[in-house]
């Protein structure tokens, strides 16, 4: 019966019965749990633990994660070839224009190396259980390969195919309409990689040059805000209440981005 | 092993919305209750401040706060001779993880259902003859009106502070609103946000069309507002970082931002983050449960033993945890028995791309649920014996944001990348626009969930499987849906406009909506539901299956109000008829 129990006893003297900590997960482990992701939790031991929330909201001082600044610097996925490779594959996917850089410039290649040695890359927190098996387009990429995987082998089998076809040179040596050439063949799926899918790979590196196009400078691309400014985003600003029922005018204020506007943090150098 | 704990009155499994609203209903009734929530703590301050809320890539892009398929992913095919898969990544659809559930990063468009959705089926046949439906349509009555849920829509929407302009008050029309909304009691909560350039532009050529549009009911709110619960929101500041985020200004309504401060303080309430309810026990009748067994981070299960279990774990797991749990009888589409995973249904959309000259939107001043809409379409609130369909759904333009990884619309034949790209991109950004459909979905014999015979999870349990396709009926309402709606855009004065109907097949790996709806449905027979009235188990008298799981079929809006009233519905239920007679609430 539901009625007339004694209260259960409070979490602090239910003892080893308990999952974990009497209260809340302490501020270092917290800020652990910010920053992991909730797969790594599930998979590790002792990261994080099961908590109790009772009595009051688990607040702590300074528990939040912002994201960590991407530095300048050598890469730390690509080899030295494959980054080469990349930057010229970003710089086609996006070329330069009198107005706004390409996406060599704009740091697509950088955003990318630094996504793929990250946990992006390794395709953590995604269902990576077999069977494989190819279904439908509706279904979804069936692939067991992580994007770190995906890259390593495309590229590899874009060098080779390039050198094969274009008399020894590699993707970066060959003229800008045959670049194009390639990469439009890779998106129809005319062109075959040796080894690897290479429709596949065009799709998931046109879709991560545009996220090293757009995406906030703090994960490496998007420099200077230049994706931001070609097309008039104010980036990450949060209150426009004066400025919804101004209608038909153009925002006034330049974009910012999560860690403010270079003229504003970037002097120090 | 599972080690046993004590045990407690009430074990809620999962700390969404529905969660929320139950555990702070019976709180006041003095039982213990125990939350087990899957995810981890949410807070504003520290999960998503304004400081660094604003990051599409991380939690649009790598969906930082939701469920990781590594832990639990569902499989799925287009019908019922097809092999499933897993969705290996999330698409069609975005499954709630951590305190706050969906309510942390949903849009907060705020609809009531029409009084006619809650009997659809009595309805459309009085009005159009048995014949008219498709013979492998599963529609049903609810088993509820809107005249009962009504006080239970008005208790929600005074939890979130909903800012919008009743269309009818208790039968009056009222200027400015939704004219085919069911009667209210009372005016919304807090007036409508404010609107920028786009949903203006719609609303004027609607109205010159003979239209009534309307400002979208929304979770966003256009004031400051203290709930009944003491809990303060702020203003909402159009961010447009609101679907898929959480909000930095405490003006989303969200458990966060409602209820938690509150609940908290209770003293006979406890949550037990990071730790997943693995299966409901029952004893050896079967026809009662016993508590949950769950598991933490370190991997140790427990079992937690509780004389009433609700299960609030959203659509999707409410009807995994089910099926794992041996609870009731599985559907079988070929046999046309069982109850659980019946009704599968889901929601229809489509949109309108209009790219303009001279014309600047600023698509970024947005929040996830402002804009103007009308009503003509959705429902039964058009004849619909010329065209051979039934169902509708809303439209409207809804500025939801402008970020520009998932909003640089360039019209169709623009390559996708190169010089062209980029200068339809810089071209169109600020002066394009995309006006939408939100359909409602019928239920199908063939569309249901079942365990998957090949995929597991991580503890060997069967993923649940999803076999589900759009269907003519569906097909064609969103076409002449869409057309409808270009109607109005055109008359908004583009250069050039798009039609993108839904088209078949269902694709899952695009996201259209996270209103899952259905596989535990409500009804007034164990014959053709799995739960009563009262969302009471037909089959565990001591088991409530909170969320959209009790659908028959989705209407043309969004499920969360309607989820919240039927969660004061069931929480009344509870509270004044079950703890005086613990035993089912309906006999048949
Ligand atoms: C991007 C997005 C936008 C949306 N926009 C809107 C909108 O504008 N309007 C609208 O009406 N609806 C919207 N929704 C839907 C809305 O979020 C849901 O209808 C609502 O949250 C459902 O409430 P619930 O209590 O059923 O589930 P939830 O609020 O999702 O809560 C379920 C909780 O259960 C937990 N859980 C699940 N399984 C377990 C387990 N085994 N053990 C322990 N815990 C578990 C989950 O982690 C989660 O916290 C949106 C959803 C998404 C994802
Ligand atoms: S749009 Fe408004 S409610 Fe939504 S996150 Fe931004 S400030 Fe909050």
């Amino acid at each position: 019966m539901i009625i007339n129990k004694p209260p259960l006893s409070s979490p602090d003297d239910v003892g080893s019965g308990m999952p974990h900590p009497p209260r809340f997960q302490s501020g270092i482990r917290r800020r652990e749990l910010m920053l992991t992701t909730a797969t790594t939790l599930l998979f590790s031991t002792n990261s994080v633990l099961a908590g109790i929330v009772q009595g009051s909201l688990p607040w702590e001082q300074n528990a939040g994660a912002p994201p960590t600044e991407v530095r300048p610097g050598p890469w730390t996925y690509f080899t030295a070839e494959e980054g080469a490779a990349v930057e010229a594959l970003v710089d086609r996917l996006i070329p330069a224009d009198p107005q706004t850089p390409g996406g060599k410039d704009a740091g697509c290649a950088v955003f990318i190396d630094r996504q793929l040695a990250g946990s992006y890359g390794t395709a953590e927190g995604l269902y990576m259980r077999g069977p494989f098996a190819e279904g439908t387009p509706q279904q979804g990429d069936q692939s067991p390969l992580s994007p770190a995987a995906r890259y390593r082998q495309a590229l590899a089998a874009l060098d080779k195919y390039c050198r094969a076809t274009y008399a020894g040179k590699s993707f970066t040596q060959i003229p800008d309409n045959e670049k194009d050439k390639l990469l439009s063949g890779l998106e129809k799926g005319q062109v075959h990689l040796e080894g690897a899918n290479g429709r596949a790979f065009f799709e998931l590196l046109l879709q991560n040059t545009r996220e090293g196009f757009f995406a906030d400078p703090v994960y490496g691309g998007n420099r200077n805000m230049v994706g931001w400014k070609m097309i008039g985003y104010p980036g990450a600003r949060y209150d426009y209440r004066d400025w919804v029922e101004r209608h038909n005018e153009r925002y006034p204020l330049p974009p910012v981005g999560i860690s403010g506007r270079p003229e504003w943090v970037r002097k120090a150098d | 092993m599972a080690r046993k704990l004590p045990a407690t009155d009430v074990v809620i499994v999962g700390l969404g919305w529905t969660g929320s609203i139950l555990a702070h209903e019976l709180a006041g009734s003095g039982l213990n209750i125990v939350a087990i929530e899957r995810g981890p703590w949410r807070d504003t301050a520290t999960d998503f401040p304004p400081a660094y809320a604003q990051d599409e890539l991380r939690y649009h892009i790598r969906h930082d706060l939701f469920l990781r398929p590594a832990q639990l992913t569902m499989t799925v095919r287009n019908g019922v001779n097809e092999t499933a898969l897993p969705m290996r990544s999330w698409g069609s659809f975005m499954p709630p993880n951590g305190v706050g559930g969906g309510g942390v990063h949903w849009n907060a468009e705020t609809w009531r259902f029409l009084p006619s959705d809650f009997q659809m089926k009595t309805h459309l046949t009085e009005r159009y003859g048995e014949k008219f439906l498709p013979a492998d349509m599963t529609i049903q009555d609810w088993g509820v009106t809107y005249d009962e849920l009504e006080p239970c829509y008005d208790r929600f929407e005074y939890l979130c502070g909903t800012s919008g302009k009743a269309g009818n008050i208790k039968g009056q029309i009222q200027a400015g609103g939704n004219p085919f909304e069911g009667a209210r009691a009372r005016e919304y909560p807090t007036p409508p946000q404010k609107q920028p350039y786009g949903p203006t532009l719609f609303a004027q050529a609607a109205k010159e069309m003979g239209y009534k549009p309307f400002p979208q009911p929304s979770g966003n709110l256009s004031q400051a507002y203290t709930n009944p619960l003491g809990v303060t929101l702020g203003p909402c500041t159009y961010c447009g970082f609101c679907e898929w985020f959480g909000c930095g200004n405490y003006s989303k309504a969200s458990p966060q931002t409602t209820i938690l401060p509150a609940l908290v303080r209770q003293p006979n309430f406890e949550a037990r983050t990071q730790c997943e309810v693995l299966k409901i026990n029952l004893d050896n009748s079967g026809k009662r449960a016993t508590g949950v067994t769950y598991v933490d981070t370190s991997g140790n299960e427990w079992e937690q033993p509780a004389d009433l279990v609700l299960l609030c774990a959203f659509q999707l797991f409410n009807v995994h945890l089910l099926l794992i749990s041996g609870i009731g009888k599985p559907y079988d589409p070929r046999a046309n028995e069982g109850m659980i995973g019946r009704n599968y249904s889901y929601q229809v959309t489509s949109s309108v791309d209009a790219f303009f000259d001279n014309k600047i939107f600023n698509p970024f001043i947005a929040s996830g649920a402002i804009g103007m809409c009308i009503d003509e379409f959705n429902g039964d609130n058009f004849d619909h014996g010329p065209h051979g369909f039934v169902g509708g759904g809303y439209m409207g333009a809804v500025q939801t944001n402008g970020r520009p990884l998932q909003t640089t619309r360039t019209p169709k034949g623009t390559p996708q990348w190169g010089l062209e790209w980029k200068e339809a991109v810089a071209k169109n950004y600020l002066t394009s626009y995309e006006a939408v459909t939100h359909g409602g979905c019928c239920s199908y014999r063939d569309a249901y969930c079942d365990l998957d015979p090949t995929y597991t999870d991580r503890f060997g349990r069967k993923l649940m499987r999803i076999t589900f396709d759009f269907h003519e009926n569906e097909l064609k309402m969103s076409q002449y849906l869409t057309d409808r709606l270009a109607e109005v855009v055109q008359k908004m004065g583009p250069r050039q406009f798009e039609k993108r109907p839904r088209s078949g097949p269902y694709d899952s790996t695009v996201y259209q909506t996270t209103h899952t709806c259905g596989g535990a449905i409500m009804g007034t027979d164990p014959k053709s539901s799995a739960l009563n009235r009262y969302l009471q188990s037909w089959d565990v008298s001591n088991l409530f299956v909170l969320g959209a799981t009790a659908f028959p079929q989705n209407a043309g809006y969004n499920p969360t109000d309607t989820v919240g009233a039927l969660a004061y519905w069931t929480a009344d239920a509870i509270t004044s008829q079950y703890l005086k007679n613990p035993g089912p609430l309906v006999h048949i």
